[in-house]
């Protein structure tokens, strides 16, 4: 028997107190992330209870206790502490994934300051704007990434910390730069958790839109109450079960369901820090035999890829429940998986802003491929008309996906973009700025996005943000970012450019325009193709119409060209 | 051979090494050791391609296939020799 049961039932009788009477949380208590994640299970009598394996892209292990995350987080707690950072400051984490990355949000959670984990393949522009949006007081690092902010420092003066965790200790540290070794530190016994509260905010996740600089997703520490019961009922996660997250925590799914799901549930789970491979991948869950994976389509189509010989070559017996979530989950992924793990992954749908799963698939329920699943039970989904916002009623009508306000893990805002926060809300229904029909069943089946935002290998890259790095390359003068298909990641950044007079096409120009990409905004960002053009479509009055380019990427019809200059 | 396998290394080095305190040599794991992502791995396929004037196939530019500096010779190596 799943721990959901019955999904019918469930959705039935649902109040989110069923959350809050499980984590022994009472409205006005003290809610404290770090706390439930760490202290209150070692509390439970499961301070030997391994939380982490940690396999590095060396092959080195290492191995955490609930005790030793306790411990963690209050010795990367009293560090922060004594240096002055307090509740509400902006403490950001730019790791790989280290254990310092994982400890280290305990940490800032513990002392009631916001953590803001940021993808660390993200180049120095990308950081740069997501530190200034936010005011950062403090980035906790590892030398690898330092010459990035070494880079930007001077443009923020606000970030008064650089806390580098494996400082070679043969190199004179820089301006604003401090080592914080964890195994060289003395661990912290005892520590005074931070009283937040329910509102209280707790992570800062950044996200990419059409327009306008990337937009801080500010979640509060309520937020566990979904996260706690998501994971349960979703991810199926019981008390001997060995998980999986895949996700980077640089990303929403790496912290709600890579951190503060399972072990708010006193789960073990395992981590590797290595780059894909199947071979790989395969060996980890034999070797640490994993039971619950959780990860995502491209991934789960470059396994495809690598063939299912090599599944056969490895015992992945152990293996009892998967589910996927970052972008929709084709139905040949589905019943592949279904083929060679004997086990169907289960699409899950959700947002960085919605902080918790939103639409899902359940353990017990009827599996249909390709479909995003039904509702998390308290979650009132639909599918709206768009000239009107009102809910379609008739099945397998195309509408805008949007969700009923108020559970417990929704945004509280947009940092310092109040307005784009309310542009987000119609007619009493959150956005979600998808599109999909409902079957007759209640299933939701995606259709695409509403916007020009793309969705690479289930990151999420902003078309303007690329266009404005590119224009600072020197010979470029205009340029349109739009998606193309690609059979593993879903889609991929391809870039129309101009050149500036004097600059030719050639093999160099290309590869400085791909490296200038990667290396400023991040290598998800980096263009996988550029079309060089004489002119870019654009309208009368001189804007770039990208759904042109984004129709003759995809085979579609261009539409309505009235606008179109020179037509 | 030693020379085309010192012009990748020297690419390697100067486009993706982070951290100078990493050695990378001719057999260091590149994208199963995250050193090279799967996203920058197009763009050192676009430097194979150009440097050395072939045409590699998606399905066979594989993470696998481009996993070292030695790899990678290998694979360009069978495809001048196909020239």
């Amino acid at each position: 028997m799943s721990n959901i049961g019955s999904y019918d039932e469930r959705a039935k009788n649902f109040d989110w107190s069923i959350s809050e009477k499980e984590l022994d949380y009472k409205k006005g208590d003290v809610l404290n992330i770090g706390w439930y994640c760490s202290d209150r299970i070692c509390e439970q009598g499961k301070s030997d209870k391994i939380a982490l394996y940690h396999e590095g892209f060396t092959g080195e292990e290492r191995k955490y206790t609930f005790n030793d995350i306790r411990l963690a987080g209050n010795t990367i707690g009293t560090f922060l502490r004594n240096l002055g950072i307090k509740e509400q400051d902006r403490v950001c984490l730019f790791m790989d994934k280290i254990p310092e990355l994982y400890l280290s949000f305990l940490g800032v959670l513990k002392i009631g300051a916001i953590v803001q984990p940021l993808f660390s393949a993200f180049g120095d522009e990308s950081l740069y704007v997501r530190l200034e949006n936010a005011g950062t007081r403090a980035i906790i690092t590892q030398k690898k990434h330092a010459g990035k902010v070494r880079k930007i420092i001077d443009k923020l003066p606000g970030l008064e910390y650089i806390i580098i965790v494996d400082h070679n200790e043969t190199k004179p540290l820089k301006e604003r730069e401090i080592s914080f070794n964890l195994v060289k530190e003395e661990p912290v016994e005892n520590m005074e958790i931070f009283p937040t509260r329910a509102d209280s905010p707790s992570v800062l996740h950044y996200t990419s839109g059409t327009t306008g600089q990337p937009k801080g997703v500010r979640h509060v520490h309520y937020s566990l109450i979904s996260q706690y019961l998501t994971t349960k009922w979703v991810l199926d996660l019981r008390d001997d079960d060995i998980y999986w997250c895949t996700a980077d925590p640089g990303w929403v799914t790496g912290t709600s369901y890579g951190i503060i799901g399972p072990w708010s549930l006193g789960i073990t789970q395992c981590v590797l820090d290595k780059g894909f491979s199947a071979e790989s991948w395969y060996k980890f869950i034999e070797k640490y035999r994993i039971t619950m994976w959780y990860s995502a389509p491209t991934a789960i189509r470059s396994l495809m890829k690598a063939g299912d010989e090599l599944v056969g070559r490895h015992d992945l017996s152990s293996l009892r429940h998967l589910a996927s979530v970052g972008e929709p989950l084709n139905a040949e992924a589905v019943i592949w998986s279904e083929k060679v793990f004997g086990l169907p992954f289960l699409d899950t749908y959700w947002q960085t802003e919605t902080g918790c799963m939103m639409i899902s698939n359940y353990p017990g329920m009827k599996v249909k491929p390709g479909s995003m699943g039904k509702p998390f039970p308290g979650i009132t989904g639909v599918v709206l008309d768009p000239n009107t916002y009102k809910p379609i009623e008739e099945t397998g009508r195309v509408g805008l996906i949007a969700f009923k306000p108020g559970w417990p893990s929704m945004m509280t805002t947009y940092w310092n973009n109040e307005e784009k926060y309310r542009e987000k809300f119609s007619n009493g229904w959150y956005l979600a700025g998808d599109r999909a029909s409902i079957d007759n069943e209640g299933y939701f089946w995606f259709i695409g996005r509403d916007d020009d935002v793309i969705n690479t290998g289930g990151h999420l890259v902003s078309p303007f943000e690329v266009e404005s790095a590119l224009i600072e390359h020197e010979a470029v003068a205009e340029s349109a970012v739009v998606s193309k298909p690609d059979e593993v990641n879903m889609e991929v950044v391809k870039a129309y450019i101009t050149l500036k007079p004097g600059y030719e096409i050639n093999d160099d120009l290309e590869l400085s325009i791909m490296n200038f990409i990667r290396k400023r905004l991040s290598p998800l960002a980096m263009p996988q193709e550029i079309e060089y053009v004489d002119s870019l479509p654009k309208t009368r009055s001189g804007k770039i119409m990208r759904r042109i380019l984004h129709a003759k990427e995809w085979g579609e019809d261009i539409g309505d060209t009235s606008t179109l200059e020179d037509d | 051979m030693e020379e085309m396998k010192d012009m990748v290394l020297n690419y390697v080095i100067n486009e993706y090494q982070e951290d100078e305190d990493d050695e990378i040599t001719y057999d260091t794991p590149l994208i199963s050791s995250g050193f090279v992502d799967s996203f920058s791995m197009v763009s050192l396929k676009v430097f194979i391609e150009k440097k050395f004037n072939i045409s590699i196939p998606d399905e066979e530019a594989t993470p696998e296939a481009f996993d070292s500096v030695n790899k990678i010779v290998d694979l360009v190596n069978g495809y001048l020799e196909k020239k």
